[in-house]
């Protein structure tokens, strides 16, 4: 199980136009973590997802993923260990039809019919979408985008699950749902978010990223009772440990503000 | 301007689809050896970028009209030569399938005079030139005014051509030079004052787009060789086909040729298949058909040599050939409405069947 | 450009209704092109004086319509914009064009106007067709059956990747230009100048949307070649469908029935 293995040794980026996004950042996670990368914007969040399934290559440093050594001739077992979930399901979303789209990695894994078929309708059926398999993309919801985007990484059953931003833009019920899936899912999980009440629930370590650094790297618990810390990064504590550590701790046992 | 279905004859427009479907093979081909997979979903979004940037207008000072963006020279800045022709044409089968703009037989003709032009016409040898090796904002905007005029001029004058050859509209054909050219050389100002405004932006911001296209590779002797030979091939299919063609449709074209030439056009192929076929129409008809027979007998008159006086014998040949018309038209128009009647009943028939149906399954 | 955001709003329409279950639906995209072509050859070959002669075309676009279920409506008002352009040049065959065809009672009918109605005709039936071939058939899949018809497939998935992105980028680019016009208080805002930083804007957009597109494309395993999990048969009904049309068309384009009717219900001959 190695094979679920994150590690990221040093690692900086300079874009080509100059800016440094990310300095020598490293942290490993192991096998069926569920990490939370969080940060103001322009921290390098994003910046730091891409690397990791080698969509920018570093800079300097090194990345590791399981026993493996993320190199140009490592690159495609790399990508299909590493499942990755753009920020605009726009983006991610590219083919005619919804079927189409989410059977688009199996296919290019080469499977055969059959398989294909079973993937997509496997992967549809745990995001809550197998009603739209005929869809076009443009005649989806903000939501049902969002799932079905997840659903086009899930077909490719991944070891690694990573997602930029995955609340962003949902309507409650929707996020509610969504967090279900990510709790469900039984691997390694690398989120960045924004909304610190989803990490709080879903993700039991978080990395801070400020200016492109690690700033902390510890238990979400931790990090979000220290509010000098999370100030100094530009970040709020969560609003369910605001007021009421109450229902905060109802969260924690039971997954939901309303049980 | 974009060519239309109506307007066209199927021989001018079987050739220029030939055409196109050729340079976008041909086009193809180059792409994919580029060996760039980021190439594909760049030139589909791009693409869509045409249609998006053409919701944003501006103000044109004096006249109080407003522009908007074209497409084909701006595709080819962005994208170079090949790439480019590609992105358009398949900006045009858009429009040809859903915005009723032209049809789709005369996306073959609309490919070539808006695709073919700017592409390799106006950027390699117009843009490119005044650019040189280091663009600033200043050749830019005379550049892309430049290219836009001269690659709409030409793309202007191919919908002429096309459709005097063509010969359903009447317009002869310098009437229609004087009418489209100098339209199209105020849209081409235009799109060249507007696809300036946005290369300089985009040069501004990120100067590595602009240049990494002018330098991809130079259109050496040898593809623009290929495109010309495509170009030549495609000429001769059309002068083929048209010079049948123009014997049957004498004015405009026959008019303007009989002029430069001195003599009428060639009229071989007339005798060929279709009189082969008329006689066949002639025997297998159930009624005796006298519009019919008159005109082959005329045609057969006609290809006698008779190199005097050109002009005077289509003439001839015209008002004969409406004489035939006129007279079966009223009969023609009597079984028409029937007919039209007849079809709309058919469909009626049909909707009827399928609704008990729809019925059943609701 | 309201008339712009009414034909993507069209656009979108005329692709759902694509998702239809007709028997004509059903149909192989292939057999669809290729009958929607020939007829388009067949119709545009007519003669240039020819009327009647095109109604029995007419047959073609009724029988694909109501078998189809495609509201006729919404057919007829996308073909009654007929393009400004044919409507330009065939307006002025009356003017070119006097010699008088036909006589009709005491009114006299030349040769342009023929012609003219001709063309109008034409373009009915023509550019209806193009929305028939869409309405029962959808945009990605004339764009797979075109692939398959031999069309290279860089230029049919770009082809795809347009139809796709037209939709977020018309919103976008409508969201831009609303914005501005809010802001530019009468005509001042909306120079060249603020068109060009606008576009130029939205362009770079666009262009960081298909790099990222592109990195989601190669985080999937995509290496250059596309795979479609799809393949439909060309079956026995595709053929039928094709080989009865075409059939259809050859007589009727090589036997003018209107005229025959016309001429036994005349009285014979001429
Ligand atoms: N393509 C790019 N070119 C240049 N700079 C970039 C690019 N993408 C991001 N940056 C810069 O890198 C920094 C980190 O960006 P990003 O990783 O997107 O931040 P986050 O996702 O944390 O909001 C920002 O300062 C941003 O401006
Ligand atoms: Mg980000």
């Amino acid at each position: 199980m190695s094979h679920h293995i994150v590690e990221v040794k040093n690692l900086s980026h300079i874009y080509p136009d100059g800016t440094a996004a990310l300095f020598d950042v490293s942290f490993r996670i192991t096998h069926g973590e569920s990490v939370a990368i969080i940060g103001a914007n322009g921290a390098g969040k994003s910046t730091l997802l891409l690397h990791l399934n080698g969509c920018l290559s570093a800079t300097s440093g090194e990345i590791r993923i399981g026993d493996t050594r993320l190199t140009a001739g490592t690159l495609p077992d790399i990508r299909r260990t590493v499942g990755m979930v753009f920020q605009d399901p726009d983006d991610q979303l590219f083919m005619p039809t919804v079927f189409e789209d989410v059977a688009f990695g199996p296919c290019n894994l080469g499977l055969s019919g059959m398989d294909v078929e079973q993937r997509v309708s496997d992967a549809l059926e745990r995001v809550g979408a197998a009603h739209l398999r005929e869809k076009p993309p443009y005649h989806l919801s903000g939501g049902e985008k969002k799932r079905v985007a997840i659903a086009t990484v899930l077909s490719m059953m991944p070891d690694i699950l990573v997602m930029d931003e995955p609340t962003s833009g949902l309507d409650p019920f929707a996020r509610r749902q969504l967090i279900g899936l990510m709790r469900d899912f039984q691997h390694t999980r690398i989120i960045t978010s924004h909304d610190l009440d989803m990490v709080y629930e879903v993700c039991d370590r978080t990395i801070i990223l400020k200016r492109g650094m690690v700033a902390a790297d510890g238990s979400t618990g931790d990090l979000f009772e220290n509010g000098e810390l999370l100030k100094e990064c530009q970040l709020e504590r969560p609003l369910s440990l605001q007021g009421c550590p109450e229902c905060a701790a109802r969260i924690r046992s039971c997954g939901t503000a309303k049980c | 301007m974009h060519m239309a279905d109506a307007l066209l004859s199927p021989t001018v427009g079987v050739a220029l689809w030939g055409a196109s479907a050729g340079t976008i093979a041909y086009c193809s081909q180059k792409v994919s050896t580029e060996m760039d997979s980021g190439k594909v979903p760049l030139m589909g979004v791009l693409g869509a970028f045409i249609f998006a940037a053409q919701m944003i207008n501006f103000t044109i000072p004096v006249t109080g009209s407003s522009g908007h963006l074209g497409g084909g020279l701006i595709l080819t800045i962005l994208l170079g030569p090949y790439a480019a022709f590609l992105t358009i044409a398949s900006v045009l089968v858009v429009q040809a399938l859903f915005f009723a703009d032209g049809g789709l037989l005369a996306l073959g003709c609309n490919i070539f005079n808006l695709g073919f032009f700017p592409a390799f016409i106006a950027y390699p040898l117009i843009y490119k030139k005044i650019i040189g090796r280091e663009p600033t904002s200043a050749k830019i905007t005379a550049a892309s005014i430049v290219a836009a005029v001269i690659g709409l001029q030409m793309g202007a004058f191919g919908v002429v051509l096309e459709t005097v050859f063509s010969g359903i509209s009447a317009l002869p054909f310098l009437t229609f030079v004087a009418m489209m050219q100098p339209i199209h050389l105020a849209i081409g100002i235009v799109e060249g004052v507007v696809t300036a405004a946005v290369v300089s932006f985009v040069y501004k911001a990120r100067p590595e787009i602009i240049q990494s296209t002018l330098e991809l590779s130079p259109m050496g002797s040898h593809p623009m060789r290929n495109i010309l030979l495509a170009f030549l091939v495609m000429a001769m299919l059309m002068g083929g086909f048209v010079s049948r063609f123009a014997s049957k449709n004498p004015d405009g074209l026959e008019w303007s040729i009989t002029k430069v030439t001195g003599k009428v056009g060639m009229k071989g192929p007339e005798q060929g298949l279709h009189a082969t076929l008329t006689a066949l129409q002639e025997k297998i008809a159930l009624l005796p058909d006298y519009s019919f027979r008159k005109n082959s007998e005329l045609r057969k008159e006609e290809s006698k040599p008779e190199a005097a006086q050109p002009f005077q014998k289509t003439e001839a040949k015209k008002t004969e050939d409406q004489k035939n018309l006129a007279g079966t038209s009223v009969a023609g128009l009597v079984g028409g409405t029937m007919t039209l009647g007849i079809a709309f009943l058919i469909g009626f028939a049909l909707k009827r069947r399928r609704l008990p149906q729809r019925i059943v399954l609701s | 450009m309201a008339s712009l955001q009414q034909a993507v709003l069209d656009l979108k329409n005329l692709d759902l209704l694509a998702n239809g279950n007709s028997p004509i639906h059903r149909l192989d995209a292939r057999a669809k092109v290729l009958v929607s072509f020939v007829f388009i050859i067949c119709v545009v070959s007519c003669d240039r004086y020819e009327v009647a002669a095109l109604f029995p075309f007419c047959v073609f676009p009724v029988v694909m319509i109501s078998l189809s279920d495609l509201p006729p409506l919404f057919i007829i008002r996308k073909i009654a914009l007929i393009c400004p352009f044919v409507l330009a040049v065939g307006i002025l065959n009356p003017v070119f064009d006097r010699e008088i065809l036909m006589q009709l009672g005491p009114l006299g009918i030349s040769g342009g106007w023929m012609s003219f109605a001709s063309i109008l005709i034409r373009s009915t039936l023509t550019v209806g067709t193009a929305c028939i071939l869409v309405g029962v058939t959808g945009f990605t899949a004339v764009c797979q059956a075109l692939e398959r018809l031999g069309v290279p497939q860089i230029f049919a998935v770009q082809l795809l990747f347009l139809y796709r992105y037209i939709f977020v980028l018309t919103e976008e680019s409508d969201r831009a230009s609303r914005s501005r016009a809010l802001r530019s208080c009468g005509k001042s805002g909306k120079g060249i100048r603020s068109f060009g930083s606008l576009t130029g804007h939205l362009l770079l957009r666009t262009w960081q949307r298909a790099e990222r597109i592109h990195i989601a494309m190669l985080s999937r395993g995509f290496r250059g070649e596309f795979r479609s999990p799809k393949t439909s048969r060309f079956g026995t009904p595709d053929l039928v469908f094709v080989l009865g049309w075409t059939v259809y068309f050859a007589i009727i384009r090589s036997f003018d029935i209107p005229r025959s009717i016309g001429a036994l219900l005349t009285g014979g001959g001429l």
